[in-house]
């Protein structure tokens, strides 16, 4: 039975249908992110877990719990934000030890437990200090702390990283998910950055306008969009606009070139997909499929070279990596890009 | 050119204010033919009325100011965290005691509070008491409400609010814990403005017959020539140590506390 169980949930402001028949189930200790451009409704998913919303319709149940009637401080969340919460009269000790205080935890249980946490997010020496003495990515270390330290059942973050600077952001979803595996904690995350979520998670959810289009591993996400908004949110794509020849052979006919994808396709036009990493540059084994384009910008970004090819009317993009005895090829070069049919994702819609 | 006139402008105004207080204090000093003396505040300290109605009006002040507090911290939070869009309508209702006089405020209780009334709480001393308090706190508002919600703008009411619940803590919780605390300087500010309204109160203390220290010190100008301009000097330096606590409030605040 999964731990977290969300069902046909439904939320409308007015007349705006913020969340649309949503389903997840989130297995005890795993790793979910919901990732969605702006306004596609996470926070609002994620609001409706922590109380802090009610649904319009729908259930979410907590190891077979249904919370719905429960108020916040009645669910047992620990919950990030993205904007520092930290409470500003109170220290790093007393903001981490805040969740134990409420629940009455005597005091050499709380101070163990805090001097715990304070070691868990690499600063233990900082109990002493305010929250505005504190970079950025302390103060959201310590907000994990707090989060953590009345040991709830789940654990809801809301962009936490997006406040900050480039670096102290990887160092940080690096250190976030090791306590997460560490804790064994069910968690559900919210992001809008791709990366993150990809690099991150156990399951991914892409949400757009308040629906969850895909579910799945961030590998089979990448790799196996279910919708063309996946494929075009996720990662850079490629989009050739290809006429169905042959719908039982699947052959098509992409910029002037007749082509076998060796599988059926429904008539008409269709719309192929493209990472550029499965393009090549010039021939390569495995990929026997041959485009003929030009090339119409060049980058040259160090070890590796970003390229611009037109293929007809459409445009590719691939990376090279750069090869010290050989110059990168010039705007205007004709050139033949290989790929695999297997590669050649097929968009529906 | 300018800059001359603003200086002509601010050494009238002094003149405008300072004039009157040296004058106050160098009479209050002439008690004494022919010498200086403190001799009308000897006087004046010496009066048991003077003690007692200051004490009193101390009194009432502490009481307005602690039930000012439960009443407007709890409601701005409230309007903040659930209805930021009555706001304005909030802010108009508190500025209503600046444009009705007090003596239609107190009128309007002991017309609805008299003895034959329902609630006769003129009909005690301690009923006017509290009838007196509940006046002193309307006129107060006006400050009180503007202080504190000027504090609650420092922080993220909602979001603080929201961690605090999601760490279990319930209403009361996290207004003592979280919301008071960040909104103190605030409402300290408040608090002295209160202090300083209470203490020199006249129209409402006197219709309802309260032996508070705003009528005391009437009546002692009524009747005496010296003593009224030392009891004003030192009114005045109630007042101004007030503001002075404020300040120094404010500024020991910012020095040691989180701003974000
Ligand atoms: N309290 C509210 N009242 C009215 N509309 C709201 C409210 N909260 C959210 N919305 C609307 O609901 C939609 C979804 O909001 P939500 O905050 O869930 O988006 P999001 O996916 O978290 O976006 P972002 O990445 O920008 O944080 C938005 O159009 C937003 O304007
Ligand atoms: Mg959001």
């Amino acid at each position: 039975m999964p731990f977290l169980e969300i069902a046909r949930l439904e939320k409308s402001f007015g007349a705006l249908r913020v969340v649309r028949d949503f389903n997840l189930a989130i297995e005890k200790g795993e790793f979910v992110s919901l990732l969605g451009p702006s306004g596609c409704g996470k926070t609002t998913v994620l609001r409706m877990v922590a109380g802090f919303e009610a649904p319009d319709s729908g259930t979410i149940r907590i190891d077979g719990q249904d919370v719905l009637g429960l108020r916040p401080n009645q669910r047992s969340i620990g919950m990030v934000f993205q904007a520092y919460a930290l409470f500003p009269n109170l220290t790093v000790a007393q903001n981490v030890g805040f969740g134990l205080k409420v629940k009455g935890t005597g005091r050499a249980e709380m101070d163990a437990r805090v001097d715990e946490m304070l070691r868990l997010i690499g600063l233990p020496d900082l109990g002493q200090r305010y929250p505005f003495q504190l970079s950025g990515g302390q103060q959201q270390r310590v907000a994990l702390a707090r989060a953590l330290a009345p040991k709830p059942q789940v654990l809801l973050l809301d962009e936490p990283l997006s406040a900050l600077d480039a670096k102290v952001r990887v160092s940080l979803r690096n250190e976030i998910r090791a306590i997460q595996r560490d804790l064994g904690i069910t968690t559900l995350f919210v992001t809008h950055d791709q990366e993150e979520a990809l690099s991150m998670s156990d399951r991914v959810v892409v949400m757009n306008g308040g629906l969850a289009e895909q579910v799945g591993d961030p590998h089979e996400i990448y790799n196996r969009p279910a919708t063309r908004f996946v494929a075009q949110f996720v990662g850079t794509l490629n989009v050739l606009e290809a006429e169905v020849t042959d719908p039982a052979a699947g052959r098509v006919r992409l910029a002037g070139q007749e082509i076998a994808l060796g599988r059926p396709l429904p008539p008409g036009r269709a719309s192929l997909a493209l990472r550029p990493e499965v393009v090549s540059l010039g021939p390569a084994p495995g990929r026997d499929l041959r485009l003929a384009g030009r090339i119409a910008e060049v980058h040259f970004l160090g070890s590796v070279i970003r390229m611009r090819v037109a293929v007809g009317s459409d445009h590719v993009s691939l990376d090279a990596f750069n090869r010290p005895d050989a110059p990168p090829p010039a705007v205007g070069e004709a050139v033949e890009l290989s790929v695999s049919p297997r590669d050649l994702l097929v968009l529906e819609g | 050119m300018t800059r001359a006139f603003a200086w002509i402008a601010f050494a009238l105004g002094a003149i405008y204010f300072f004039l009157p207080l040296i004058g106050t204090v160098e009479f209050s000093l002439r008690m004494l033919r022919g010498q200086y003396s403190f001799e009308a505040y000897r006087r004046v300290l010496a009066d048991p009325r003077f003690l007692d109605t200051l004490g009193y009006s101390v009194a009432m002040a502490v009481a307005t100011i602690v039930f000012g507090v439960l009443l407007v911290v709890p409601t701005a939070f409230w309007v903040r965290l659930k209805m930021p869009r009555i706001r304005p309508l909030i802010e108009f209702i508190t500025l209503l005691p600046l444009v009705i006089p007090a003596i239609v405020i107190v009128f309007g209780y002991i017309r609805l509070f008299n003895t034959s009334s329902i609630l006769p709480l003129t009909g005690s001393a301690m009923g006017t008491n509290v009838l007196l308090m509940f006046g002193y706190a309307t006129l107060a508002l006006p400050y009180m409400y503007r202080a504190v919600d000027t504090g609650l703008r420092a922080i993220d009411v909602r979001t603080l609010t929201e961690a605090a619940q999601s760490l279990g803590a319930g209403w009361v919780t996290i207004l003592a814990r979280l919301i008071l605390p960040n909104v103190l300087v605030a409402v300290l500010s408040g608090a002295f403005l209160t202090f300083a309204i209470v203490i020199g109160e006249f129209t409402m203390a006197a219709l309802l017959n309260r032996p508070a220290f705003g009528p005391y010190m009437q009546l002692l100008g009524a009747n005496r020539a010296y003593e009224p301009a030392a009891l004003a000097v030192i009114a005045f330096a109630i007042t101004w140590a007030c503001m002075g606590l404020m300040q120094l409030v404010t500024r020991f605040q910012k020095h040691t506390r989180a701003q974000r």
